[in-house]
């Protein structure tokens, strides 16, 4: 009894705290680029510690080897007004996002820069590196925050998102968080927004820790070549569950995204099944997604499934069982056969735009 | 060689959890608890990997209050060879369960670390990457696929990620976090359950172990997620199509 009122006191006198914690926070972004492009779910970082604190100075960190290295970083420097520094590792350690060479560069930079945050995107990069850095700068980190409110008060989901989970960092620098990039959308940002550019300074890579450098080895990437929208940020979703029955069936799923100009996901039981690859799941184990429209075809409505999906805006549900679960998350259900439904969408929908 | 996998005991993933109404937490009590589903497949992997030949003796670890033997009875009836519980009454953060962890390698000196990806009540996914960052080690993180090259000390892993399935080779010992498809859980057997009942479990805690309990997270409060306002059931897809556009306005 007396450990409630406790937890209740103690409670309201955090949520009172965090609204006046405005200290100056300094901010390291731990950054992902490909083809001399920073990937747009990096830019979530910054949109995130945006939210730490007023008075934030953000440096990016960006890691690889070579020209196109270079480039992103000029890219970098004017991605966002909130970026004040870029720093660039280059090393041939760094050629393929490994989390030994990261950890040690994340402690290294910590070292010396001493911010008070570090923060990456809660994707397979972020999730992969993050915790160990935070464990060399012996530190518990606050993974897959979905709301930030103050400087060390985090919102994270728990038990596959049927509850959240209110947590305070109460230990020393540096604060590090992986958050979804779904919860920290990214504003258009306007061309002339910031005209000269954060400087640019590289690392030195002199005094990094070799121990654990080398002992991983980067072999291939196996992974489908498509045009379709990048799962995780398109505007449209479309997924399909078990009840497609076959990699053949699946297509035409991708037929309808193909028209709506959506992206394809899939339920765990049709990535088991080998309808289509793993990186199209959508789940509490899989991708988080957060569309303007979520259509799930043949897809019962797990709890697991429904952790991926049930923030999107609009819900979509078609399935011939109505008891279906998935029919308590959909705005608009229709009990039916997809077999007959997507034939009749695909001849009725209008053209995309 | 030696595997040592570490298993934990959660509330079973079919159960509908309810947040208390005091939202101190979810509640626990008379609740269905198992093993976490992530660490069933750990311990799957270092049972195959042991009947192929590669590995001599599987260990199974769990950490936590006196229920959390249930479990480890349980890694036994599989296949388990010896049970560690680290006993301690509180909640372990990840750090402090990759420091525990970290003592317990340096008694044990297995070639691998194997462990599920995430436990499934509280979502982290870090232990793995932690006790790998305090051992030096390679970490294969959200492995789908592991193959051992005993000669060459190499384990080549298949990770499922954000674009899709990389393969990378690490030097053993290293630590491996497994993913859902990795491979499928065997029950454990009635005779085998009762085989495991005279497999040997020490016990540690954590003072002995040397490992200070300090925690630098305090949770604040859990609560319910915002429901989603109720949906509507349509009668046709040109219905349908009519309310995407006139009153949703996605297309």
């Amino acid at each position: 009894m007396a450990s409630r009122l406790l937890l209740k006191n103690l409670s309201k006198r955090h949520l009172l705290c965090s609204a006046f914690a405005s200290r100056s926070a300094s901010t390291l972004v731990l950054a992902e680029h490909e083809g001399g492009s920073i990937k747009a779910q990096s830019l979530s970082a910054v949109v995130a510690a945006n939210s730490i604190s007023q008075d934030n100075s953000v440096s990016m960190l960006l890691a690889g080897s070579g020209s196109s290295l270079q480039q992103a970083a000029k890219r970098a420097a004017t991605c966002h007004p909130s970026v004040s520094q870029v720093l660039v590792a280059d090393s041939d350690k760094f050629e393929y996002p490994l989390a030994e060479p990261w950890a040690k560069l994340v402690q290294l930079v910590q070292q010396k820069g001493g911010y008070t945050h570090v923060i990456a995107t809660s994707g397979s990069f972020g999730k992969n590196i993050l915790p160990r850095a935070a464990a060399l700068l012996d530190v518990s980190p606050v993974t897959d925050v979905v709301e930030i409110n103050g400087a060390h008060q985090f919102v994270r989901p728990i038990y596959a998102g049927n509850a959240l989970c209110t947590v305070r960092y109460t230990g020393s620098s540096p604060c590090m968080l992986t958050v979804r990039s779904t919860s920290f959308p990214v504003p258009p940002i306007s061309a002339n927004a910031k005209s000269d550019g954060a400087p640019i300074s590289q690392v030195d890579l002199s005094t990094l820790d070799e121990d654990s450098i080398g002992k991983s080895r980067y072999i291939k990437l196996s992974s489908e070549d498509t045009e379709r929208p990048d799962l995780g940020s398109a505007r449209i979703v479309v997924t399909g569950g078990r009840a497609l029955k076959s990699a053949e069936n699946f297509k035409m799923i991708e037929k309808l995204a193909e028209k709506l100009g959506a992206a394809v996901g899939a339920t765990r039981a049709a990535v088991d099944a080998g309808f289509v690859p793993n990186e199209l799941q959508v789940g509490q184990t899989g991708k988080i997604v957060a569309p303007e429209l979520y259509m799930a075809f043949g897809v019962s409505g797990a709890i697991q499934h429904l952790a991926g999906m049930k923030d999107s805006k609009v819900i979509v549900a078609v399935n011939k069982d109505a008891d279906a679960p998935i029919f308590q998350v959909a705005d608009y259900g229709l009990v039916g056969d997809l077999f007959e439904v997507i034939p009749e969408l695909l001849e009725k929908l209008p053209e995309k735009k | 060689m030696k595997i040592m996998v570490a298993v934990k005991r959660v509330v079973d993933y079919a159960v509908k959890i309810r947040v208390k109404p005091d939202k101190s937490g979810v509640e626990t009590q008379n609740v269905k608890m198992s093993m976490n589903p992530f660490c069933e497949i750990a311990l799957e992997e270092a049972l195959k990997i042991k009947e192929a030949g590669l590995a001599k003796e599987v260990v199974a670890v769990t950490m936590g209050p006196a229920n959390c033997v249930d479990t480890l009875r349980t890694g036994l009836a599989m296949g388990a060879d010896r049970g560690i519980h680290v006993e301690a009454a509180s909640e372990l953060v990840p750090l402090t369960v990759a420091k525990l962890l970290k003592r317990l390698v340096e008694v044990e000196n297995p070639g691998l670390l194997i462990l599920g990806k995430q436990a499934i009540d509280d979502d982290c996914n870090q232990t793995g990457q932690m006790i790998a960052g305090l051992l030096g080690w390679p970490q294969g993180t959200f492995a789908s696929k592991v193959v051992l090259d005993k000669e060459k000390q190499m384990a080549t892993v298949d990770r499922e990620v954000d674009g899709g399935l990389e393969t990378l080779c690490l030097d053993l010992p290293a630590v491996i976090t497994t993913d859902l498809r990795l491979n499928q859980p065997r029950y454990a057997t009635l005779p085998n359950i009762m085989k495991a009942k005279s497999k040997p479990i020490k016990k540690y805690t954590p003072q002995e172990l040397n490992v200070e309990i300090k925690s630098d997270l305090e949770v604040v409060q859990v609560t319910e997620p915002p429901k989603r306002k109720a949906g509507v059931i349509l009668s046709s897809v040109d219905e349908l199509i009519d309310k995407l556009k006139s009153e949703a306005h996605v297309i």
